[in-house]
């Protein structure tokens, strides 16, 4: 029945079709039915320029709908329309051309069209010229961001002629921008390209020197006499830097001017092609195991003419020499390429800037992770003199924390400002049962201290993954400090690390105030100096040991979640930052919290000058800090800043 | 306290000897090789629920041979010595029949002489290197030439792609990986200016250099394409911070070869709606046994559990196994092996899996793209890719073939044609 | 020296017997001998235990005597392994490549066959020429002569810069930490030459033998037997020696001893570079039983693992160190094996798989709290050993010094 009704249908609207012939899209549509149908960017391009071609109001509604992957294919008929989820596996289709709904169809009847993103782009590339001076602001930007993505000469046009009615302040100066990016590649006009490339060379941008760049790029070359004709960026001496003889050679040879080098590899296969009677050129095959010989016969037969000759030094030097390289521009006009030349390299002086404080920024922000994950371990180790095994596991938890709180607090905002204070209190708690409990009878004994901390890590390791599993969990952080903060397109910092800076910051002051303005600080650095003396003064030292442990702790369980929100959470975290702790108060020094920062900060600002020196290895990056550390601290076994007189205590 | 520790020595040895003598019930045995502790325990946890899932319906079903299966699961715990100790023990002590296993290429290497050696059969599920071949392992996983080569090829051809970030933990299968694409888009003459290399540690987390140096490349106006072979918790790093900096797919795209659902499950994916993955299965495909693979799956281990695609590998390469135990008559390791070849069946994404003589699947390659749910879109099919073990595109390798059922040998030079080897090189 | 060394400490006789009688009971009791009580997988197993009882007793020497927490051992451990691999796989290469190229159809130069070797060994990693580190892997004297070099000199380096600049406790535990991991992350890079994270593998097929596995798991428990043994007595003449004493003299007041006159570092730096290459050795046995190699086998973690073997098995006496690592290590393979039964509670049931790790985890903690004596201990409940009794006091005026429940005698 239903068969019958769509085929009743398809007869239906192949009568509409053949009225809506003159200006419809849907016979376009099935002219081009197939490479739609196949939708690879390599084939696509007729049908969307026959569609933009048209000159259908309707073709914008169309590519934008085929763009957002709901254009759908009937199955019965090849019919294409617009189509919207109904209920189910049910669809609901409107017909582009009368905008009218024709029906709800099965899923299976149908095909959804899925342009990939190349053809979705070359879709946003035709929908620039009807997008350009839409009224909704939305769609201008898709059309600009299209031409950014897509710079093409036939552009140019419409954009200069949308840019005096542009009603928005914003995105006209973003016109007028990308009006100079395509005027430098694409203005018939010489000296107009010229004047474009000298205004834009001020401008740090990817775009910039992504419009620039392309005018430079050489071809290197080789023939008997220099060229007239072409714009030749350099003539290059076989032998020097730039051109090595092997190179040199190896081009003549792909320019067909030189007979090609005879490889070991050639000879083998030679030698192997022609053996006669267990003999090659007269030597026993048996003996062709060393070079020599196989060079030997090799002769043998090239002397024959069976195979090439070898070529010389000497062949080589008379080839080379008679022969010019060079290099030469793509671009033909020299004016545009000298100028280009220039901007570039003044903009190259501005990127090499930005770039190395960008790396400052990266490494700042890298230091501040470390000192945020050490700050915890400077309390209870640099102050107490406790190796804490566990502190990793106390930054795990505090991730924990926070994954488990947004389970319940469904807003990121809230869910953060709670998950703060409730991982202190947990790992606070944690910290106090563990000093209690463990640490408090071994602190005479430090190695076993390490030990015994050492066992609770894995032990709480192992309940994590007991409890949540091995899956990393998401902790996903509020929507204000998605993106990132972009000064130019060179230097950015995204929002989530800042916002560890400054967690990193107010850290360091909050420490600072308890330690040095507040009662429990006072009785703090008297118990660490001498717990005795501090017992008679009236201070009960495990009080005051307890609470400094559940401090330390506390503040690790915070950093855990700074950290979650910017990497992962899983039951491993911690391992991930305990050995780089350490490293931080160790090299720093301890019992000092300035020792922590400039721990954290040599180590932070090391680890990203070596990725800057071997950007291809980041592994390397960090088996060479730990290196330099361990060599730093033979030279400074107390770390940078160390403790001095009594209060280093011993 | 004391008591407890000399019990459990007593019953250490013990154990040892008792296991020796327990293995003639009748059921046929399946070994079950993947870590349930330390660091792998995350993706390979899944696969051993698979399997067990799997033998379940198997046994609903009536068995195979008019046995029951039984699933003998052991935990080598993300240590690769321990992977052989355990192979060892599953064929020797437990004498299973077939063992279905592992995730690394390391562990897999550390496997392989201890299968070889005691002639086991070995069903591995994981996209991998290639580069290998031994008689007694069945890859089931893609090998390079169904991932990374038909994403590179959609890279060059769809998205137009002329420069490329090749990103990867340092480790074999991003190594090899790389490699071979390195070579491949050298012949599809990508200058080597335009091919960035980069390595990070597993579970790396600072992506913000890497990150702006990928958004560096497009300085000389070519469009840039990432092609990832980033492992496990790395991942969520780097998407993170690939959000933070504003790369969007239309701009910077993404296409990555150890990232699936499972992996995606913990990320928030709003911000990389467009980046794609290249696999052999994704959980949407639209078919009527993939749903109810889903829905088995779902029942079993709960609602918000997903598919991927070793799950899939693993699904076929079962199957495969009890059609060919059946067709032999027998799970004998031989005869086995022989009825494997040419042995089909339905892939859960529609079409047919064929078992090729050199011991690899023949797949359509699947590419899609993330979408806001944590699903992929598949925007791209190929048509069936045979596996290859040796790939053509380095030159070492590209004379080497390896075919198990008619000249006997996984590391055949056509070029000398002779075997270079019987055995696997590991 | 009055008495024989023998007669001075019985307890090195009676070892040797039970690790004889082990021995011998595991052999006849084996696959390879013809029983097959013992499957030649855990034959496998014990003869690795035998090795890691050796770095035990290494460590005990370094830790337990001379109180010197080095968390690195395990990276010598590792380096002698790498350094048996070597020879291993280049060998076994070099028989397969030698082979396969005898059937081409022009003999092959010796320059030709090394490079297909590196194509082999290192195909796998993307690149095919030997490194540097590999110059003496043709041969296995030269490799067997640098397992013990070449962690030898890194501990000695090592241990110069470290007590030079009188790096101690915890500070020298972090440091050898920090070491063993610089060296991990540095063996993960491909770049290092030695496979990365693959390492090396296939280690148990030794070149050229082609006797079935079960005979050569016992080859290697007999070679871990005798290395244990020796070690053992090795390391029992030297604490039982003026050496040993000045050894515990500087674990329990390096001050006192430094004023005495003796050159504290000499002695640290000899007995740290002694034990690594007693851990080198034991390495060298160990990984062609386990049958690869990797970086992950050196992560920090195993050095920690192996502090917690000896301080469970009982410091500052040998046979506990070995008891330790003994009990440890085979109580982890059988609750990681899945063969522990697993409890139900009713409302949970504890799979041992999952909790095994809390129950090692806590019972450090216990031990270290309530038995600093460890396993050990029990021994000297049943000699009846008692310990001075002080009424709390410190046996010496250093804090660090011993409390009078660890020591005895």
């Amino acid at each position: 029945m239903l068969r019958l009704f769509l085929a009743g249908l398809a007869i239906l609207f192949a009568c509409l079709n053949a009225n809506a012939q003159e200006g419809g899209l849907q016979p376009i549509l099935q002219d081009h039915q197939e490479i739609i149908v196949k939708s690879s960017r390599k084939t696509i391009k007729p049908a969307i320029d026959a569609l933009a071609a048209s000159g259908l109001p309707q073709a914008q509604v169309m590519l934008e709908t085929w763009a957002a992957k709901d254009m759908w294919m009937r199955k019965s008929d090849g019919l294409f329309f617009a189509g919207t989820k109904a209920e189910g596996r049910l669809y609901e289709l409107t017909d582009f051309d009368t905008g009218e709904v024709v029906g709800t169809f099965e899923k299976s009847d149908l095909k959804q069209l899925k342009p990939n993103s190349g053809v979705r782009a070359m879709i946003g590339t035709a929908l620039v010229q009807f997008q350009l001076t839409d009224p909704d602001r939305k769609k201008r930007l898709a059309a600009l961001k299209s031409i950014q993505r897509d710079p093409e000469g036939a552009l140019l046009e419409p954009l200069r002629a949308s840019i005096e009615d542009e009603p928005d302040v914003d995105l006209k100066v973003q016109k007028q921008r990308l009006e100079r990016l395509l005027t430098i590649g694409y203005d018939e006009d010489v000296v107009a390209r010229v004047a474009a490339i000298e205004e834009m060379s001020n401008d740090l941008g990817v775009d910039v020197r992504a419009a620039l760049n392309p005018l430079l790029v050489t071809a290197r070359k080789t023939a008997a006499d220099l060229p007239s004709d072409v714009n030749v960026a350099i003539v290059l001496e076989p032998g020097s830097d730039a051109l090595s003889r092997d190179d040199a050679y190896h081009l003549l040879v792909a320019s067909d001017l030189a007979a090609s080098l005879v490889l070991p590899d050639d000879i083998r296969l030679a030698l192997a092609a022609n053996i006669d009677g267990g003999r090659v050129g007269g030597i026993p095959v048996a003996q062709l195991n060393n070079n020599t010989a196989r060079a030997q016969a090799y002769s043998t037969l090239a002397e024959a003419g069976i195979v090439p000759a070898f070529v010389t030094e000497a062949d080589i030097d008379t080839a080379l020499g008679a022969h010019v390289f060079f290099e030469t521009y793509a671009e033909p006009s020299i004016e545009v390429t000298a100028a280009a030349e220039k901007a570039l390299k003044k903009i190259e002086l501005k990127v090499g800037l930005n770039q190395t404080l960008d790396l400052t920024l990266d490494a700042v922000s890298l230091a501040s992770i470390y000192f945020l994950a050490a700050i915890g371990l400077a309390i209870t180790f640099g102050v107490m003199g406790v190796i804490n095994m566990a502190h990793g596991e106390f930054i795990m938890m505090g991730a924990y924390t926070g994954y488990v709180v947004q389970q319940y607090v469904p807003d990121h905002t809230v869910s953060i400002i709670v998950a703060i204070p409730m991982a202190f209190a947990v790992t606070f708690a944690m910290g106090v049962a563990m000093e209690r409990l463990v640490i408090r009878w071994l602190y005479a004994r430090p190695l076993e201290t390490l030990l015994a901390t050492f066992g609770i890590s894995i032990a709480l390791q192992q309940l994590a993954k007991n409890i949540f599993g091995t899956q990393a969990r998401p902790l996903t952080a509020p929507g204000w400090l998605d993106g990132a903060w972009v000064m130019n397109d060179v230097v950015s910092i995204s929002y989530i690390r800042i916002a560890i800076f400054v967690l990193a910051l107010i850290f360091l002051g909050l420490f600072l105030y308890i330690m040095k303005r507040t009662r429990l600080g006072l009785e703090m650095r008297a118990v660490t100096q001498n717990p005795r003396m501090a017992g008679s003064m009236g201070i009960n030292p495990g009080r005051v040991n307890m609470l400094t442990f559940g401090l330390g702790s506390g503040i690790a369980g915070i950093a855990g979640v700074a950290i979650g929100l910017f990497a992962k959470v899983t039951s491993d975290l911690g391992n991930d930052y305990i050995v780089q702790s350490f490293m931080t108060v160790v090299v720093g020094g301890v019992g000092n919290i300035w020792g922590a920062l400039a721990g954290a900060g040599m180590i932070g600002f090391l680890q990203k000058g070596i990725e800057w020196m071997n950007p291809s290895n980041t592994l390397a990056a960090q088996t060479y800090m730990i290196i330099f550390i361990i060599i730093f601290i033979q030279f400074r076994p107390r770390g940078i800043i160390a403790l001095k007189g009594r209060a280093a205590g011993d | 306290m004391k008591s407890l520790k000399s019990t459990l020595a007593g019953s250490v040895v013990f154990a040892a000897i008792a296991t020796a003598a327990l293995s003639a019930e009748d059921t046929i045995k399946v070994g079950v090789l993947h870590s349930l502790s330390g660091t792998m325990a995350i993706s390979e946890t899944t696969l051993k629920d698979t399997m067990l899932m799997l033998i379940d319906q198997q046994n609903a079903k009536g068995g195979l041979l008019g046995k029951q299966l039984e699933a003998v699961v052991v935990d080598p715990a993300s240590d690769w010595p321990l992977f052989a100790e355990k192979a060892r023990e599953l064929l020797t002590v437990h004498e299973v029949d077939v063992i279905f296993g592992n995730w690394t290429s390391v562990s897999r290497k550390s496997v392989l002489p201890v299968i070889e050696e005691l002639n086991g059969l070995l069903f591995y599920p994981v996209q991998y290197e290639g580069e290998e071949s031994s008689k007694n392992v069945f890859y089931t996983g893609a090998s390079p030439n169904q991932q990374a080569i038909p994403a590179t090829d959609y890279f060059l051809e769809e998205l137009g792609v002329e420069k490329f970030a090749l990103l990867g933990t340092d480790y074999v299968y991003p190594r090899t990986t790389n490699n071979i694409l390195e070579s491949y888009l050298k012949q599809k003459g990508i200058a080597d200016a335009d091919i960035f290399v980069n390595y990070t540690p597993f579970g790396h987390s600072d992506w913000s250099k890497i990150v702006s140096d990928v958004v560096a490349l497009g300085e000389d106006g070519k469009k840039v394409g990432v092609i990832s072979t980033i492992n496990g918790d790395a991942n969520i790093g780097f998407y993170k911070e690939l959000a933070a900096a504003g790369v969007s797919a239309d701009d910077i795209p993404v296409v990555a070869f150890s990232v699936g659902e499972e992996e995606l499950s913990g990320l928030d994916t709003a911000n990389l709606v467009g980046h794609l993955a290249a696999w052999n299965y994704f959980q949407s495909a639209d078919t009527d046994v993939n749903a109810e693979f889903v829905e088995t799956w779902k029942a079993t281990m709960g609602d918000e559990r997903v598919t991927n695609d070793p799950m899939e590998a693993h699904y076929i390469g079962f199957n495969m196994w009890v059609n060919a135990a059946t067709e032999a008559g027998s799970t004998e390791v031989d005869a086995v092996r022989a009825a494997m070849y040419g042995q089909e069946f339905p892939n859960l994404t529609g079409g047919t899996a064929v078992m090729l003589p050199n011991h690899h699947l023949a797949k359509p390659v699947l590419i899609g793209e993330i979408q806001e749910d944590g699903q992929f879109d598949i925007i791209s099919e190929t048509d069936v890719v045979p596996g290859d073990a040796w790939t053509d595109f380095l030159p070492e390798s590209a004379v080497l073939k390896s075919d198990w059922k008619d000249l006997g040998c996984g590391m055949y030079n056509t070029e000398t044609e002779s075997c270079v080897q019987t055995l696997s090189n590991y | 020296m009055e008495r024989s060394f023998v007669a001075k400490n019985p307890s090195v006789l009676v070892f040797l017997a039970i690790l004889s009688l082990f021995t011998l009971g595991v052999t006849v009791l084996s696959e390879g001998f013809g029983i097959g009580v013992i499957s030649t997988s855990f034959v496998k197993t014990l003869g690795k235990t035998l090795c890691l009882c050796l770095i035990a007793v290494a460590m005990d020497l370094v830790w337990g005597f001379t109180g010197i927490l080095s968390l690195g051992h395990f990276a010598f451990f590792g380096l002698g392994g790498y350094m048996i691999g070597m020879w291993l796989m280049y060998e076994r290469t070099r028989l397969i490549v030698v082979e396969s190229l005898s059937q081409a159809e022009i003999p092959p130069t010796p320059a030709e066959v090394v490079d297909a070797i590196g194509t082999q060994i290192f195909g796998v990693v993307g690149s095919s020429e030997f490194p540097l580190i590999w110059a003496f892997s043709h041969s296995l004297t030269l490799q067997l002569i640098l397992v013990v070099v070449v962690p030898g000199l890194l501990a000695l380096i090592f241990g110069w810069l470290a007590f030079r600049s009188r790096v101690t406790g915890v500070y020298l535990s972090i440091l050898t930490q920090a070491m063993t991991l610089a060296l991990a992350l540095y063996l993960f890079q491909n770049d290092s030459g030695l496979r990365g994270n693959n390492g090396l593998s296939g280690l148990q097929n030794l070149p050229g033998v082609t006797v079935s596995q079960d005979v050569v798991s016992l080859w290697f428990l007999w070679a871990s037997a005798l290395a244990l043994g020796l070690g053992y007595m090795l390391a029992a003449w030297i604490v039982s020696g003026k050496f040993g004493s000045v050894l515990r003299g500087i674990r329990d007041n390096e001050a006192r001893v430094r004023f005495l006159g003796y050159s504290v570092e000499v002695y640290k730096l000899a007995v740290f570079t002694l034990t690594a290459c007693i851990a080198a050795i034991a390495g060298a046995l160990y990984y062609p039983q386990a049958g690869i190699i990797n970086p992950e086998e050196m992560a920090p973690i195993a050095s920690i693992y192996l502090a917690v073997w000896v301080a469970i098995g009982g410091r500052g006496r040998l046979y506990g160190a070995v008891i330790g690592a003994a009990f440890v290590s085979l109580l982890s393979t059988w609750f990681t094996g899945g063969q522990a039964p697993d409890i139900p509670l009713g409302f949970y049931t504890i799979k041992w798989v999952d909790w095994w790790q809390v129950l090692l985890g806590v019972s450090f903690v216990l031990v270290t709290l309530f038995a600093p004596q460890g396993i050990g201990g029990l021994f000297d409940l049943y000699t009846n050993q008692r310990h001075p009794d002080r009424h709390g006091a410190n046996l010496g005026p250093d804090e660090g010094a011993l409390r009078e429940k660890e020591a005895s005698l």
